[in-house]
């Protein structure tokens, strides 16, 4: 659905993004990740059509967004870092506004508008002039703008930016909701989210793209080693040594104590998933165990890794 | 099409949401109003004074040799010049500024639909402007009979003179985010075309001919005496496409061409 390939963008001298590639399927959610300046909005903007690329190409919904604009644009929505609304307009004069711009007939336009206002809740301030409204308001109109013309793909640059925990929730169930009808790229800073909304992310740094994969990936491409968290009531010690002994264990370092129960971390070797072996270690000894889970890198370390590290040897 | 017009719309909304079509609505009226009772009452003295001594021979003064055009050609050409960057200063500075722009370049237009769309938003808001000049010179049907011929002539001389300001204009406004420094730009810049107007009826060589062809107000004249020049049309025709294509250059530079 979005084709980018070989994309480099340059502003005069300066280097935006270099060389970039990656796709994102119909029906996905991918995030794009990285810290400011990284070349996020640049690339979003070519996408949408909005800059031209310096070298590359780009294809939306199969069109190239060069040698076929306006089709690329028909079926692009795009939401940028702020919303791009015009203040004096009440939101009913600007969703129509947009409405006709982006290329609904005049019939459909009041039944579109009328859906689009009750999705994205914006229904109570139609009337009510854009430059009035407050940040989760106009950002939802911003949204609405961006999906009234019913898009197959929408560009969304830091949606949840300056909202609200209860807004970002309610923006955030609206985009989960989106997938599969629509196929969305959203950049993001707030990490935990790109983990919960998005399938699938890119890492981007400096222009360059640094990773690409589910979350699951990247944590097992960064880490050398699988880590599992066990809670234990025993011996401390003992318990200590039994799990060392079990095959494939690197490390078991004691993490946390409450109640008697000690938290262990455990790093076993790459690719070994030493989980049942560990369970029945505590079993046989007769030990309880409270509690066993995998853990991975959480994005957050994903991304500072990624965009502190220098990867090119490791790729 | 569609395209252009809902622009045009758009831009037309937004000049009569802002007070800024009242202000140079209102300053025009009172200056064309005015002026139009001073030449009026002038007029009126002088027709009473000749009547007095006894006619002198002479045919009965013109109403439109001596209000109409001296008020169309003379003034409010002049404030124009004045008038028209405060119209066009937002035509692209705002859209630059409130990010807008990313919005218009993003959906399925032209550039020359967005660039059309606005010209003809300005222009409507100028038409207007046209008509209360006009207004002032109906009334003069009614107390007198001045030729409607030259007036039509004028109108349309008027709208092309406009025109050809707005189109430079909504150029100058490409520069900057600030509206201020487009309207400053257009100011200073008709200021000089204006100067080049008054500096040729002081040189008549070879330069002062270059310069009156330049000039943007002395093209009205003939409009301004009822003759519908085809030099003076395509003369301000021209300068509309020259506003229009340098407009669409500005916006290309914009997007940071490759």
């Amino acid at each position: 659905m979005i084709e980018v390939e070989n994309l480099t963008k340059r502003y005069g001298p300066t280097l935006a993004v270099s060389d970039v590639t990656f796709q994102a399927q119909k029906g996905e959610v991918l995030g794009f990740l990285g810290p400011n300046g990284a070349g996020k909005t640049t690339t979003m903007r070519v996408i949408t059509g909005y800059l031209p690329p310096s070298e590359g190409r780009v294809r939306v919904a199969g069109y190239d967004v060069v040698e076929e604009p306006l089709e690329a644009k028909r079926r692009t929505g795009y939401l940028p870092e702020a919303p791009p609304v015009y203040p004096d307009m009440t939101v009913t004069e600007y969703l129509a506004f947009v409405g006709r711009i982006k290329g609904i007939s005049r019939r459909e336009l009041k039944p579109r508008l009328a859906e689009i206002s009750e999705r994205c809740a914006v229904t109570d301030v139609l009337n009510r002039q854009i430059g009035k409204l407050s940040k989760g308001y106009r950002q939802r109109v911003g949204l609405a703008q961006a999906l009234i013309h019913n898009p197959e793909v929408l560009v969304l640059d830091e949606p949840t930016a300056g909202l609200d925990p209860k807004q970002i929730i309610e923006t955030r169930q609206l985009i989960k909701g989106l997938a599969g009808r629509h196929t969305v790229i959203l950049s993001t800073h707030i990490l935990p989210e790109a983990a919960k909304t998005c399938q699938r992310v890119v890492v981007i740094n400096a222009g360059k793209i640094v990773a690409v994969g589910t979350p699951d990936e990247l944590t097992r491409r960064l880490q050398g080693f699988e880590t599992i968290l066990l809670t234990v009531e025993g011996a401390a010690a003992d318990v200590k040594d039994k799990l060392q002994r079990v095959e494939g264990v690197n490390l078991v370092e004691p993490r946390d104590t409450s109640d008697g129960r000690v938290t262990y971390e455990v790093h076993a070797e790459k690719g070994k998933d030493v989980r049942a072996e560990l369970a029945r270690a505590v079993v046989e000894s007769h030990w309880k165990l409270y509690e066993l889970k995998t853990s991975g890198l959480s994005l957050e370390d994903i991304f500072l890794k990624l965009t502190t590290k220098d990867l090119s040897e490791e790729n | 099409m569609r395209n252009m017009l809902a622009v045009a719309g758009k831009e037309l909304r937004a000049y009569f949401h802002s007070p800024i079509a009242y202000l140079v609505m209102t300053v025009y009226a009172l200056i064309c109003g005015y002026v139009f009772y001073s030449s009026t009452a002038f007029f009126m003295a002088r027709t009473f004074q000749m009547e007095a001594m006894g006619g002198m021979g002479a045919p009965p003064m013109s109403l439109n040799e001596n209000i109409i055009r001296p008020i169309l050609a003379g003034v409010m050409t002049v404030v124009l010049l004045f008038l028209i960057p405060l119209i066009t200063m937002r035509l692209y500075a705002e859209e630059k500024r409130s990010g807008t722009i990313e919005l218009l370049l993003t959906s399925p237009l032209t550039d020359m639909e967005i660039i059309l769309g606005k010209f003809l938003g300005a222009l409507a808001l100028f038409a207007v402007l046209e008509v209360i000049t006009f207004v002032y010179f109906a009334v003069l049907f009614i107390y007198g009979n001045p030729n409607a011929k030259p007036l039509l002539a004028g109108a349309l001389g008027f709208l092309l003179y406009g025109a050809a300001l707005l189109a430079l204009g909504m150029w100058f406004s490409t520069f900057t985010k600030n509206q201020i420094i487009a309207g400053a730009v257009g100011l200073a810049a008709f200021l000089l075309l204006f100067l080049l107007d008054w500096v040729t009826a002081y040189s008549s060589g070879p330069v002062g001919r270059v310069m009156a062809f330049l000039a943007l107000t002395t093209h009205f004249d003939n409009f301004s005496k009822g003759v519908i020049n085809l030099g003076d049309l395509v003369y301000y025709l021209s300068v509309v496409a020259f506003g229009i294509f340098m407009t669409a250059r500005s916006v290309e530079a914009l997007k940071g061409r490759p």
